[in-house]
């Protein structure tokens, strides 16, 4: 079983990443479930291209540039979306859904007006079976960032999970909270093209969140086992793309959602099996 | 509008008894950039050239935009390569509405079957057991395989022969294929002289008053690419046959290995458009080191993050760039079909002979 990871140091790179992102990218999943966010993930992936494009149109096939234009780009649209759900009517669902458009239309114009075809994507999101230095670093800073800024905003984010209309009443730190999370959403999102390509990033930070909800009631228990989900599909995943021959990406996730199908039906809160639906209990 | 634009022509050089008029001039549209230069190399000035696929980019990868539709609607002869090499080419030419002849310059050519390269993405849960060992076993035997028909290649230069021999000899030893062929045939001098007899054939039909032309062109242009291929097979005649061995970013030297008998192993599938597993990795780097390949070589067009990852753990060294799918820029190393593959050749020489 660890076998390939002593033999290989590309395996033990592999699971380095593996477990900052899962350390850093799932409880982030966690707080977006309970936001009923779950497909901001998927929306920002793409508000990030225009950034990783206007990179590679100012240094080429720089990694460190891309990424931090797809940081840029995706920073700008949270940030334009936060502000329009607080300062208009509009819903932020349908604010988010406005700017990543519009973000993505441009990402592709960008690319094609530069006119090259060296696949852009295929450079900004790496495998995780190619993880350099440079990309070990940039994921263990993001993991570490990520844990330290929830553990400063854990209560008022819990709060605004819960009741934003309360938060609000009581505090002003509804907006910002609300932003550096969006924040947190966007590098953890860079981070998991760097580690697992494609826009199956997205799957770390979701399937690990959806399936502990079936396991617990409170929060930190839930993002607690989240993580055990997170590294369990990692571990797995590894090890079955070593020994099968799988991608690794694609096999990673689809471990995840394994397990989410099987605690969709047996876990003992809420699931198929329990056959009862409480609202989840927040005892933090 | 293709007869009447021959019409045009034919008439323009009766009329005028010399060169055609600018705007009766033909308009070829090659698929990417190595064509583009076998084709102005034949045709030189006589014809107005469009390359869809510039250098340095990468044709699997190729998203067309309405210019590129604009310029088949209007050209008078599409070369392509054929070989599913440009898959979203057929589509290109039914959106431009073009109806005029499409020359495939891979035409005729033995082309190898898709076997996933020697490092075997093919053998998808197959062999889950002991895959390594089989496969390098496989490798092995290939690769005497190789140098023998190189020895018998010297000998005679019944080239066609020789390759079908060998697309025959694949296809019994794997009996394995997607039902597809590896595109990258210009990798081998030989076949690109296919590839340019085709294209003359082509402009000649599209503009038979300008056969003359493309006859001197396609002839010093054959003779420019025998005299390449004897050069390069006399440069890896210098590197011993157990030596011949290199790993690259993805499998587009199958051609050039099966021509000058070098192996090459690869991670990725043939098109730049497959993600690597954590076999296939584990796999070529027990290759590398039980093989003492010392030489990694990355491409032009492809994402070398891999490899570097590979020469991290095995020490192999990366011994430069290879162009594969795409010449290089004006500029570089490999501006023309015959740069590009001399290039090549002396790169995996310099790198091979370096070892010992």
């Amino acid at each position: 079983m660890i076998e390939p990871f002593l033999d290989f140091t590309f395996m033990q790179r592999a699971l380095l990443g593996c477990i900052a992102i899962s350390i850093g990218a799932t409880p982030v999943g966690v707080f977006l479930m309970l936001r009923r966010m779950s497909l901001t993930g998927d929306a920002m992936a793409h508000a990030i291209l225009p950034g990783a494009a206007v990179g590679f149109l100012v240094s080429g096939l720089s990694v460190g540039a891309m990424t931090l234009g797809g940081i840029v780009a995706g920073l700008t649209v949270a940030l334009l979306t936060g502000v329009v759900s607080r300062v208009t009517e509009l819903r932020e669902d349908a604010s988010l859904a406005a700017f990543y458009l519009i973000s993505l239309a441009l990402g592709v114009l960008i690319v094609s007006a530069k006119g090259s075809n060296v696949d852009l994507l295929h450079v900004l999101f790496g495998t995780v079976l190619a993880l350099n230095d440079e990309a070990l670093v940039l994921l263990c800073s993001i993991a570490t960032i990520t844990l330290f800024t929830l553990a400063l905003v854990f209560r008022p984010l819990v709060l605004e999970c819960v009741d934003p209309r309360f938060l609000r009443s009581v505090s002003r730190l509804s907006a910002p909270v609300h932003l550096v999370f969006l924040a947190l959403v966007v590098l953890n999102l860079v981070a998991g093209f760097q580690a697992l390509g494609t826009l199956m990033a997205v799957g770390i930070m979701i399937l690990p969140a959806a399936a502990a909800r079936f396991w617990v009631r409170g929060i930190g228990a839930m993002i607690a086992v989240a993580v055990v989900v997170a590294l369990v599909a990692s571990v797995l995943g590894l090890l079955a793309s070593y020994h099968m021959g799988l991608p690794s990406g694609p096999s990673i996730i689809l471990t995840a959602g394994m397990i989410y199908l099987v605690s969709l039906v047996l876990g003992p809160v809420g699931s198929i099996a329990s056959r009862h639906y409480p609202r989840p209990h927040l005892n933090t | 509008m293709l007869s009447r634009r021959l019409l045009l022509t034919t008439a323009a050089a009766f009329a005028f008894g010399g060169p055609v008029m600018a705007e009766d001039r033909l308009r070829v549209v090659a698929s990417f950039s190595i064509l583009g230069d076998m084709v102005a190399q034949i045709a030189g000035d006589r014809i107005d050239l469009v390359t869809l696929v510039g250098p340095d980019s990468d044709a699997h990868m190729f998203q067309p935009a309405p210019a590129d539709a604009r310029q088949i609607a209007d050209a008078g002869l599409v070369v392509i390569n054929g070989l599913e090499f440009e898959g979203w080419m057929t589509r290109l030419t039914e959106a431009a509405g073009y109806k005029g002849l499409t020359i495939v310059a891979s035409e005729g050519i033995a082309a190898i079957a898709f076997e996933g390269g020697d490092q075997g993405h093919d053998d998808h849960g197959h062999d889950d057991h002991g895959h390594d060992d089989h496969k390098h076993d496989d490798h092995a035997h290939d690769h005497g395989h190789d140098d023998h028909k190189h020895d018998d290649h010297a000998q005679d230069h019944g080239h066609d022969d020789h390759a079908h021999d060998h697309d025959d000899h694949k296809h019994d030893d794997h009996a394995h294929d997607h039902g597809s062929f590896d595109p990258h045939a210009w990798q081998d001098v030989r076949l690109a002289m296919t590839y340019a007899r085709n294209i003359a054939q082509g402009l000649e039909t599209a503009d038979p008053a300008g056969a003359e032309v493309y006859r001197a062109g396609l002839a010093s242009y054959l003779a420019e690419l025998d005299a390449l291929d004897a050069e390069i097979r006399a440069q890896i005649d210098t590197i011993a046959p157990e030596r011949r061995r290199v790993v690259t970013a993805h499998d587009s030297f199958g051609y050039f290995g099966r021509a000058y008998g070098i192996s090459f192993l690869t991670v990725q599938g043939t098109s730049t458009a497959s993600e690597a597993s954590a076999r296939d990795v584990a796999a070529l780097i027990r290759a590398i080191k039980d093989e003492g390949i010392t030489a990694v070589f990355v491409e032009n067009v492809s994402d070398d993050r891999l490899l570097e990852q590979i020469t991290r753990e095995t020490g192999a060294m990366i011994g430069g760039t290879l162009f594969s799918d795409a010449l290089s820029m004006p500029v570089g190393p490999a501006p023309t079909y015959v740069a590009m593959m001399r290039h090549n050749a002396q790169q995996l020489v310099a790198a091979l002979s370096g070892m010992n």
